[in-house]
């Protein structure tokens, strides 16, 4: 029993709850944002230590106990996951104080801000089915409010696409859970997990599994269920797409990898390889999108499609070295596409255009914006001394060992295109002769760059800190590559 | 032409109160049978819209000068403190716990916390319901 798992749920919450009340008063709004977002991060670095130090925590809440009640269970992979989630909303809310304007904070940005990581971290939480349904719920929710916030003609139209693909997979999402709960009698994850280990998995349950990987595809962008994310996440504004591209397709993943890795884990040869080549074609779309575009944040919204099939493969790979490589992938992946959605951001604001073409020079007078950037570019694509580079080493390894060849060529082919499409900014956007003159600048980024700064500094330092943060990974990828111990540590046998 | 509305608003005064009062019993009935915070609060919000219906946006407003949007907030904060009342009995996240106590004019009555949280469920949907009924009536 301890109520630590529960403060990265309940905080901003109870901030989000607060921020309701005062809607005009603009100061009041930021503090409490910060305070809260302040007290999570505290609290997730808290939770990491437990978890590293004491195995995994679990919450029985109302106490009553698992299976029965709603049980939130952190293991390592989840509180990194709440601790990666915090520290980019954060600096996703910094960057939002200067850039998303007083019309849109007055319309309760801040509180659905709060919102949405209250639903993103529920959904790393909880041990239960149905619980991370409604956590679901609670993030999309936000998010829709989020999108249409300002009202302009694009939002209103790609909010309309968005919610209407987010209710079609939440259907979807409700049915799989009941024809579960149909064939189980259960909802608990880690009961539903030792059911299955114990009756067998029934071709019925690897159907199951298969709507599954579709709804939390859906969720998550794989091919070919990605075609709404380039549209939707276009629409809003940087500081909302940055909290989007971020926390909301990673959460999808987070689920695929919590099914197919503590229930359904005993017909491989068939919802594995179905996954496997979903993952290799989904690394294809997203480097292609990203090579085709000249527009900045399309090219960098394609990056996230394929930084998905990199880490969805590591539940193909399913060792420890596969598991480790994924997660940090999928740790530092978070924490880039952060970083380069506000960058992209930084860069909107003084040219007022995505296009690559009319942009230009840029170098001169914003010369750390420029460099910030070659650096996201460098780590995106996984240059050793940065983060990216640990994550796929440990892939490629996992890949080779286990046989699956062509998924690292597509994955190393892949690391080339990304580079490829991001450098395409760095050049044409940074260097070449100067299009604007200060003058002519839009708005001004002070302010605006360092939360990027943050986040590119905590890239640096999983690249370099590799030893720090290692074992906490290796942890990580030891529960999801053992299920016993996550399902010993929820129901206490 | 002037509508005459008279037995609309009349029926209407009188309606009103047997709706809330009933709204209030299925709320508090939710414990034993049927009801609860969810629908007790839809039933209310079903009165309120009933004067809308009889009246119109201003005399309404007159009426019950309140802010739902507030309201929604209020019921949102009394779920998460009942929950975040448990924590401080160092008691699991959202435990509840109930107690008989004996009143004057009552009898022995069950006492439980979840009602507390149920208040909040109450605000909550009449906050919310309230809200976009306004909010819609009121756009152009």
């Amino acid at each position: 029993m301890s109520n630590l798992v529960i403060l990265p749920i309940l905080i901003p919450l109870l901030a989000g709850t607060i921020l309701l009340f005062f809607p005009r008063q603009l100061h009041f709004q930021k503090w409490i944002s910060v305070i809260a977002l302040s007290l999570t991060t505290i609290s997730s670095i808290v939770l990491v230590q437990t978890v590293f130090n004491n195995g995994i925590q679990t919450l029985e809440l109302g106490g009553w106990k698992p299976p029965f009640g709603i049980v939130l269970v952190a293991d390592m992979f989840s509180a990194l996951l709440v601790l990666t989630g915090i520290v980019v909303s954060f600096t996703c809310i910094l960057f939002a104080f200067k850039s998303i304007g007083e019309d849109r904070e007055k319309h309760y940005f801040y509180a659905f801000a709060q919102f949405l990581i209250t639903g993103v971290m529920g959904a790393f939480l909880t041990g239960d089915l149905f619980n991370l349904f409604v956590f679901f719920e609670v993030f999309l929710m936000a998010s829709y409010a989020l999108i249409v916030i300002g009202g302009t003609k694009i939002q209103l139209r790609e909010t309309l696409k968005y919610v209407l693909i987010n209710v079609i997979s939440s259907a979807l999402f409700v049915i799989s859970v009941a024809y579960i709960y149909a064939v189980l009698g259960t909802l608990n994850m880690a009961d539903l997990g030792a059911r299955v280990a114990e009756y067998g998995q029934t071709p019925l349950l690897t159907v199951i599994a298969i709507l599954f990987l579709v709804v939390f595809g859906l969720k998550g962008g794989i091919f070919p269920l990605y075609f709404w994310l380039p549209g939707a996440y276009k629409a809003p504004p940087y500081a909302v797409t940055a909290l989007f591209g971020a926390l909301l397709t990673k959460v999808g993943v987070y689920a695929i990898f919590r099914m197919f890795s503590v229930i359904f884990t005993h017909e491989p040869q068939i919802t594995h390889q179905i996954i496997a080549v979903l993952a290799g074609i989904t690394i294809l779309i997203g480097a292609i999108g990203a090579v085709a575009y000249s527009d900045v944040k399309q090219i960098i919204i394609y990056n996230i499609v394929t930084a998905i099939g990199v880490i969805v493969f590591g539940v193909v790979i399913a060792t420890e070295i596969g598991y480790a490589g994924a997660i940090y992938y999928l740790v530092h992946d978070m924490v880039i596409k952060g970083a380069l959605f506000l960058l992209a951001g930084a860069m909107f604001t003084i040219t007022g255009t995505n296009k690559i073409k009319e942009m230009g020079g840029l170098i001169k007078r914003h010369p750390l914006l420029g460099w910030m950037f070659f650096l996201a570019a460098l780590a995106l694509a996984g240059i050793p001394p940065l983060s990216g580079f640990v994550g796929k080493v440990l892939l490629t390894q996992a890949g080779l060992s286990e046989g699956h060849y062509w998924f690292v060529a597509v994955m190393l082919l892949s690391s080339l295109l990304v580079l490829y499409s991001v450098m395409k900014i760095f050049l044409n956007c940074f260097f070449r002769e100067e299009v604007l003159t200060e003058k002519e600048e839009k708005g001004s980024i002070k302010g605006l760059v360092y939360p990027s700064v943050i986040l590119i500094a905590i890239s640096v330092f999983l690249g370099v800190g590799a030893e720090v943060v290692t074992p906490y990974i290796m942890q990580a990828a030891e529960t999801l590559a053992d299920p016993t111990a996550y399902i010993q540590a929820v129901l206490k046998e | 032409m002037k509508v005459n509305d008279l037995i609309l608003q009349t029926v209407t005064t009188i309606l009103s109160f047997l709706i809330i009062t009933f709204s209030i019993y299925i709320f508090f009935a939710g414990h034993y049978t049927p009801g609860g915070g969810f629908i007790g609060g839809l039933m209310t919000s079903a009165a309120l819209v009933l004067l809308l219906l009889a009246f119109d946006m201003k005399t309404v407003k007159t009426v019950f000068p309140i802010n739902f949007m507030t309201v929604s907030a209020i019921g949102l904060l009394i779920c998460v403190l009942t929950g975040v009342g448990a924590m401080f009995f160092n008691a699991p996240f959202l435990t509840h716990t109930f107690g008989y106590e004996t009143f004057p004019i009552l009898g022995e009555t069950a006492l439980a916390t979840s009602t507390i949280f149920d208040i909040g469920v109450y605000l909550i949907v009449v906050g919310v319901a309230m809200t976009i009924i306004q909010t819609i009536g009121e756009s152009e």
